[in-house]
């Protein structure tokens, strides 16, 4: 049914092709604290998919984090950020937070508006809709 | 409890879906009892009834795309959930199905921070989390 999905868009969207990201394989998280606190409401985001600054960023606001209150302790708070920082990727405009609104993510996710308000999708941030192995970090799904 | 009696619900209870006694979630029921006596002279025990009407709402107040914890967690509680901001699956809330379910104290008590305020537009309070709790283990 994904295979399906993902074939689908690739042959509505015209294909995104192989303009490389660097991306499609990304390490999986290797810290417990990140995958369980920040696996909750959405897939835990793997580090690499971001900059440290847009990590600092998204630490620092956890109690207005996109409109929800995902504040934690303090010390707990602190080793997550320190995780993400310390594993950010390279690439990627630090100023912005979301992973869904970096050039990359646009270059490569070129569909029609029709198919993000697929109700199986839901949200562009939700990865595993279409990447069935993205908590292991694969997104190359070819 | 005496010793056989423990024996043999843990022998019954591995791999069961019995909502069975467990020790970790009794201890945060007590403890919202407790907490609910001090807040409320009058309360008098946890009420499935009252638990079900909260968990099905619908409320006003909080989001509006949230008016019940059954927007994210189904009407159906045996039933997994799905976050209706981020599409994440989200596993059974009723205890028959998900023995793991009020067993860690302080993933309850965050998780009804965050997500009373979303659909009530304020705290619960201890009577509701104990009632909220009673109705999922009745299911
Ligand atoms: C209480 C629920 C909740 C928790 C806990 C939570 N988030 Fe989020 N997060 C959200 C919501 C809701 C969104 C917005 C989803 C959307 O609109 O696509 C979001 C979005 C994000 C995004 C942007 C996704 C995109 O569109 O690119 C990132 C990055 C993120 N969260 C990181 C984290 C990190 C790191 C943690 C752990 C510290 C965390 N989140 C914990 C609810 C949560
Ligand atoms: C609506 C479905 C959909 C959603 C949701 C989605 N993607 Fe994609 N993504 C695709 C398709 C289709 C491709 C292009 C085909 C391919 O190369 O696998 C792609 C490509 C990619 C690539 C490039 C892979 C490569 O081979 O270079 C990355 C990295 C990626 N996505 C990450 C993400 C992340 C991270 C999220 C969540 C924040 C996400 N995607 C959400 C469908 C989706
Ligand atoms: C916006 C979506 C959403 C709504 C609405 C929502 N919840 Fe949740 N709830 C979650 C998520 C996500 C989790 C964490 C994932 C999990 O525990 O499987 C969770 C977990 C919980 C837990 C933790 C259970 C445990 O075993 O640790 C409790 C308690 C809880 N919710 C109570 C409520 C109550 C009470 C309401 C209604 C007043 C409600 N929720 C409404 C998303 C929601």
């Amino acid at each position: 049914m994904r295979r399906w999905l993902v074939a689908l868009i690739i042959t509505a969207g015209g294909a995104a092709g192989a303009a490389a990201s660097g991306l499609e394989r990304v390490p999986a998280i290797a810290h417990p604290a990140t995958a369980k606190e920040c696996g909750e409401c959405h897939m835990a985001f793997q580090p690499a998919l971001l900059p440290a600054g847009s990590w600092l960023r998204i630490m620092d606001g956890l109690a207005d984090h996109f409109g929800e209150d995902a504040s934690l302790p303090a010390d707990l708070t602190a080793s997550i950020r320190a995780y993400l920082a310390a594993n950010a990727g390279r690439s990627g405009d630090p100023k912005i937070t979301r992973i869904t609104e970096q050039s990359w993510f646009a270059k490569e996710h070129r569909f029609r508006s029709a198919v993000w308000q697929r109700p199986e999708i839901k949200a562009k941030s939700n990865c595993l809709a279409c990447h069935p192995r993205a908590e292991q970090g694969n997104y190359d799904d070819d | 409890m005496n010793r056989p009696v423990l024996l043999a619900t843990a022998l019954v209870g591995v791999g069961m879906a019995a909502a069975a006694a467990e020790p970790a979630r009794d201890a945060i029921v007590a403890a919202y009892s407790r907490q609910a006596q001090n807040e409320n002279q009058a309360f008098d025990g946890f009420s499935t009834a009252r638990g079900e009407r909260l968990y099905l709402g619908p409320h006003t107040g909080g989001n509006t795309e949230t008016p019940a914890c059954a927007t994210c967690h189904t009407f159906d509680p045996r039933a997994p959930g799905r976050h209706v901001k981020t599409g994440r699956a989200i596993e059974p809330m009723a205890v028959s199905v998900n023995p793991r379910r009020f067993t860690d104290a302080a993933d309850v008590e965050k998780r009804f921070t965050r997500d009373c305020p979303n659909v009530l537009g304020r705290p619960c309070t201890a009577e509701e989390k104990g009632d909220f709790i009673t109705f999922l283990i009745n299911r």
